[in-house]
């Protein structure tokens, strides 16, 4: 016997872990389910590996107060070997486990994989994305900059608005009265024991049911789940059909494993950490905070939403979300697995993947945002203000003077939260631009005290030169009426 | 498993020692939820009087950035415990004190002198100088502290980021406000 085999013995005896290993490792898979559609969760499991590594190894460095915590992440930057690339990679790691998270859960929903006896497994799964998301957002926060200041403040604002106890919530959420140095001890805490802890507590169990239960079955469209049927239905079809689980399976999730390390070690670096941006000091208010890619749709929702609708939207409908997904598999536990069967699955999940995608789309480029500094530095296109009258041009400086610029655009640039005015004289008349600069409404200020009878008259005159060449201006339907009438 | 558990000694023991162990982890947990709940304060333990310095510095008719450090600062605060506001002067002691903070979501407002609006970078609210919503998602204006003058300078009271759940007061609209134009 060799000494690595009497070393072996001497642990094993010991240990006792040769049977559960084996069991685990040569369990037997249904063949067609070692696809590469199943090697998401394991990616997932990796990706969390890596988190706990790279982050134990910020932790070395990171400080977690207020005071300090940005200049440790500069030092981390910029001062120590290799110290960027590991926040890079940390930051990375982040958006791909958020990315693997959400793929791996709708290739299980589309397997119908969490229909009896996995019930549990998926509970528990939606827990652990609602953690993921946590740790996605308390580790923005710690990136203590000026982000994660303007964000905590959109979350104590979201808070506030729970009703009864929304101010006490703010408080317990700042810990304290402001944002300040216990509010990143208390998110310190989260990030790093609170949710990691219980997060790798599930992914345990979540593993073992995975396991003990076997995997999922690749879905055949007239092959029913039945509670009394099922468990002897999957156990004939590993027998019959099954592969042992290493080598046979394992092989896969392997090769996806390495590669999703490999793309995250690219991606850090060529692209490098995640800021830190600006010092969390508040008096900086040039600031145009921003949440991290996947919370952008939720950035975007909260533009869009009527004031009316939106406290009632932004509390009811994360809990009644989460609530769906709880339930979805007590509800739905048993029938059809395979999609072909399930339409409306799959729609649901389509319009949800296609409602997220368009919002985080637009939360890349806010158009319901002024643009704080358009008016003062994006000019009036030349051939605009060619040809024109003097008080037309005069126009001009008013509309960059007053801002108006900010939110609407000429010449294809400006803000985009109105409409755009290139054509603004096709569609509305002298007296009709009067009125709305005046009065604004539709999401417009009123100008009123804040333009002088020969502004307003300069700034309409300028909007009426505004219509592409051959466009007839804007007319007014009544006035011609009256005009017409008027006439013998 | 046995069929029928009789209760032994043995058991009652054990039963005991589980409620004795509640029964200490109970009495020690429970006030360490005061600990934890502590940051929940009072209505207005949270608000100090604090000055933003002479009056000067506000020239009448104009509507001018100042900040404070928190009254209630701790050590590892560094830069956040300041607290930038915006400051109104209307007339010779007629002010307004307005908090950073979009009534929306809470990011900071600027001004705009030129066409005296307030404008936010997050979601578009836009407010007039008197505070009044203009447009945007905000469901009312913007938050003002409560001020005195004494000594002659701008004191306000202030402590807590201001949010929809706190009292801090609604601004009221008077005279003309949205429509200045209609007669």
């Amino acid at each position: 016997m060799s000494r690595l085999k009497r070393l072996y013995e001497w642990f094993e005896m010991r240990l006792q872990l040769e049977g559960p290993v084996k069991d685990a490792a040569l369990h037997p898979v249904p063949t067609k389910a070692a696809s590469w559609w199943y090697v998401f969760g394991s990616a997932a499991a990796t990706l969390l590996m890596l988190q706990i590594v790279t982050g134990i190894l910020l932790a070395l460095i990171y400080v977690p107060s207020g005071a300090e915590a940005w200049k440790s992440l500069d030092e981390l930057n910029n001062h120590l070997y290799l110290g960027w690339f590991l926040r890079a990679m940390h930051g990375w790691g982040s958006n791909f486990m958020v990315a693997v998270v959400l793929i791996h859960m709708c290739q299980v929903f589309t397997f119908g994989a969490y229909k009896f006896p996995r019930e549990l497994t998926w509970i528990l799964g939606v827990f652990m994305l609602l953690m993921t998301l946590g740790m996605a957002f308390t580790g923005q926060v710690l990136r203590f900059d000026q982000d994660a200041y303007w964000g905590l403040g959109i979350g104590a604002s979201i808070m506030s608005r729970v009703p009864l106890i929304g101010g006490p919530l703010v408080n317990l959420l700042l810990g304290g009265p402001i944002i300040a140095g216990a509010t990143l001890s208390r998110f310190f805490a989260l990030h790093v024991f609170v949710i990691p802890g219980t997060l790798l507590l599930f992914t345990a169990l979540h593993i073992w049911m995975v396991i003990k239960l076997g995997i999922n079955e690749w879905p055949m469209p007239g092959r029913i789940v039945r509670r009394d049927t099922y468990v002897q239905e999957y156990h004939e079809l590993t027998k019959k059909d099954g592969i042992p689980f290493v080598p046979d399976a394992l092989w896969k999730d392997l090769f996806f494993s390495a590669a999703v390390l490999a793309a995250v070690a690219v991606c850090a670096f060529v692209f490098g950490p995640y800021g830190p941006s600006g010092q969390p000091d508040p008096t900086i208010i040039q600031t145009v905070p921003k949440p991290d890619f996947f919370f952008l749709w939720l950035y975007a929702v909260l533009a869009y939403l009527p004031p009316s609708l939106e406290t009632p939207f932004i509390l009811i409908v994360p809990v009644l979300g989460i609530c769906a997904l709880v339930a979805l598999p007590l509800v739905a536990g048993e029938g059809e697995k395979s999609w072909h069967r399930r339409p409306v699955a799959i729609l649901l999940l389509v319009t949800v993947a296609v409602s997220l995608g368009v919002f985080t789309h637009l939360g890349t480029f806010t158009p319901w945002s002024p643009i704080m500094d358009a008016w003062s530095s994006d000019p009036v296109p030349p051939k605009m203000i060619h040809d024109v009258s003097p008080l037309e041009r005069q126009g001009a400086v008013v509309f960059q003077a007053k801002q108006c610029r900010n939110c609407h655009s000429i010449g294809g640039t400006g803000g985009l939260r109105g409409p755009a005015l290139d054509d603004v004289a096709t569609r509305l008349t002298e007296d009709q631009l009067i009125r709305q600069v005046l009065q604004g409404g539709g999401n417009m200020p009123a100008y009123g005290k804040n333009l002088s009878p020969p502004e307003t008259t300069a700034l309409v005159r300028f909007l009426e030169t505004m219509r592409p060449p051959g466009h007839p201006p804007a007319v007014d339907a009544t006035q011609q009426e009256q005009k017409a009438s008027a006439q013998p | 498993m046995s069929e029928e558990k009789p209760v032994t000694r043995r058991w009652l023991l054990m039963g005991i020692g589980v409620a004795f162990n509640a029964i200490v982890g109970v009495a020690i947990a429970v006030p360490v939820i005061g600990y934890l709940l502590s940051p929940i304060k009072k209505k207005g333990t949270y608000y100090k009087w604090i000055s933003l310095g002479k009056l000067d510095q506000f020239p009448e008719g104009q509507t001018r950035l100042a900040d404070f450090v928190n009254p209630f600062e701790r050590p590892q605060d560094g830069e956040t415990a300041n607290t930038p506001c915006w400051v109104r002067r209307v007339s010779a002691d007629k002010f307004q004190v307005f908090a950073i903070n979009c009534a929306h979501l809470g990011c900071p407002v600027r001004w705009f002198p030129q066409s005296e609006l307030f404008m936010c970078p997050c979601h578009g609210g836009v407010y007039y100088a008197d505070g009044a919503r203009a447009s945007g998602p905000p469901e009312r204006g913007l938050f003002t502290y409560d001020y005195k003058v004494a000594n002659g300078e701008l004191h306000i009271n202030a402590g807590q980021m201001p949010t929809l759940a706190d009292q801090a007061k609604l601004v009221t609209i008077t005279g003309k406000g949205k429509s200045p134009c209609l007669g």
